[in-house]
């Protein structure tokens, strides 16, 4: 009885949590005006592209999604090379001051981003930078956070390996780059998985330093398209649709590495 | 080779390894934190934007400034009652949630694990302009639900007392499934064999809950508490999409006001006072959560 009562229960509010979702993808195939009805549909009941048509012909919405892409990409492969590099040098070096500058970085982290959003626009626009593509790589270079979750994981390698390689003439690059990164492998794609979301959902930053159009991420451009578009949920259903399903369907793919990456981030702090 | 001419090459290749990621940070991160708290001091605005020569320092007149602005402590209230409303709403339902699937007796678990935790990584913007028009007084689905138990219609994003809760419920609804999975990791390290024990002693489940379950928990509660909070002050997308502050400035946040301050306006001194007063926020609010777990945990 219990047992029922419980899975019912799951049931239930696994459907009110996901119905938003439901809800979008039916309304982004709907025709104009056929999700501005009473009672609300939950499926369309003509099913049309048209509103994925005018996003990508007239709207030139893949732009956006080309920018975010090619962002997301680039900013994930940077930051990845970035942080293992530092991670494992404060996993298996020893050098003075080094637990204290890992614990001042650690500390750190509380610092709001949003602090340092003025002077780094200041910055940037002052090196010409400012709504170009560097404007959003350049501050994803590196993160506190990236270094930690290598660290967290490249310190429990044994060093036996790493000396027996030395013994055999290794250099340290050559450590890192085929014993330590292909031992970090499930930690370096959990990281590349929340580089890349965070980079493709990220809104504050390049609201800021992106001020053209055809430079602008899909989330700001979808932003900017529903100040124009309020009245028209099927047009806009389509855009969140395009924006959400890229991340969406990596994450499906490498749920397992997103969820251990979660817990390891919890340990500790 | 002495042991200390192996230790100075180490850390002449530590260095190496180092200098890429905390450069960038240093350059990126840490000079930017310094130059905003030198800039929060001065009247950096439109006019110094072309010519660096028209700053002045003027010491602590942008932080007495905000103590005089009605929007300034209108922002902080907003912020503070989001922050109230969600966060405790939003540990208590994913605690919830990790309770129930971590029980032996649910089957299928990844998969509702999955469905509440599909939220979390979907881009914020375009959920929030989805729940846009879920609000929507006439259309919305929550409305329809609503009056399908005979509440009548409310308007949601539109009416001042209501347009807070509705962000709130929204941001909950948003990022409970993260802490749930976090919260799923404690409980799975709680022994099994206390709550044997507490069975043979006849407890209940709600006595276990009480004095098995919340204890073993507090490390994770205070680390779920801690990063919720520093997430929820910088309430900014969902505000700026779904009623860009309104109605009656009902929902504007102490970073959206900072947006608007310092990347509206260009009142960049006067921005980055506001900026320095959220992080200052959180930093003490991270030093009570510390405090707390001081007291608690023996």
């Amino acid at each position: 009885m219990k047992r029922i009562f419980i899975h019912i229960f799951l049931i239930i509010t696994s459907i009110i949590t996901l119905s938003p979702f439901v809800w979008m993808i039916s309304a982004s195939f709907m025709a104009d005006g056929h999700a501005n009805v009473y009672p609300p549909r939950f499926f369309p009941d003509e099913f049309t592209l048209v509103q994925y048509e005018s996003l990508f012909s007239r709207l030139n919405v893949s732009v956006n999604f080309f920018n975010s892409l090619l962002l997301s990409l680039t900013v994930t492969v940077v930051s990845l090379l970035f942080n293992s590099l530092a991670g494992y040098a404060f996993a298996k070096f020893k050098f003075r001051m080094k637990d204290k500058l890992f614990n001042f970085l650690l500390s750190s982290m509380i610092i709001p981003a949003q602090v340092t959003m003025l002077p780094l626009f200041l910055m940037l626009k002052s090196m010409g930078l400012i709504n170009t593509y560097f404007a959003i790589i350049i501050p994803g270079l590196a993160n506190i956070f990236g270094i930690f979750l290598i660290r967290q994981y490249a310190i429990s390698i044994p060093d036996s390996l790493i000396e027996s390689a030395k013994i055999d003439g290794a250099t340290d690059f050559q450590i890192y780059r085929r014993i330590i990164l292909p031992l970090c492998m499930p930690i370096l794609i959990t990281l590349a998985l929340f580089t890349f979301m965070g980079t493709w959902n990220d809104f504050m930053w390049p609201l800021i330093a992106l001020t053209d159009n055809s430079l602008y991420t899909l989330p700001v451009a979808l932003a900017n398209l529903m100040l124009e578009h309020t009245k028209d949920p099927e047009l806009m259903m389509a855009g969140s649709v395009i924006t959400i399903l890229p991340v969406l369907i990596v994450f499906l793919f490498l749920q397992r590495y997103y969820i251990s990456g979660i817990m390891t981030g919890s340990i500790k702090e | 080779m002495t042991k200390m001419n192996i230790n100075s090459e180490q850390s002449r290749i530590a260095l190496l390894f180092l200098s890429p990621a905390l450069l960038s940070i240093f350059v990126f991160f840490f000079i930017p934190v310094i130059a905003a708290f030198i800039i929060s001091f001065t009247d950096f605005d439109i006019y110094s934007l072309g010519d660096y020569s028209n700053i002045t320092f003027i010491g602590f007149k942008n932080y007495i400034r905000l103590f005089n602005d009605e929007l300034f402590w209108v922002s902080l209230k907003n912020t503070f009652l989001f922050v109230v409303m969600a966060g405790p709403l939003s540990i208590a339902v994913s605690l919830s949630a990790a309770i129930l699937l971590n029980s032996k007796i649910v089957k299928l678990k990844s998969l509702f694990r999955l469905s509440y935790f599909i939220p979390v990584v979907t881009t914020l913007v375009a959920v929030a302009i989805v729940w846009r028009f879920i609000y929507h007084p006439k259309f919305g689905i929550i409305n329809y639900v609503l009056g399908l138990i005979g509440i009548s219609p409310i308007d949601w994003l539109g009416d001042p007392n209501w347009a807070m809760p509705a962000i709130v419920l929204m941001a909950v609804w948003k990022n409970f499934g993260y802490n749930m999975i976090i919260f799923l990791a404690g409980l799975q390290n709680i022994p099994t064999h206390l709550y044997e024990a507490a069975e043979i002693e006849g407890a209940n489940s709600f006595q276990q809950f009480k004095s098995i379950t919340l204890p073993m928990l507090a490390p994770t509660t205070l680390f779920v508490g801690l990063i919720t909070m520093i997430g929820f002050f910088q309430l900014f997308a969902e505000p700026y999409i779904m009623t860009q502050g309104g109605p009656l400035n009902s929902t504007i946040s102490i970073v959206h006001y900072m947006y608007q301050e310092g990347f509206r306006w260009w009142n960049m001194g006067y921005s980055a006072s506001i900026a320095f007063i959220l992080f200052f926020i959180i930093f003490i609010g991270t030093l009570i959560q510390f405090k707390l777990k001081k007291n608690h945990t023996i």
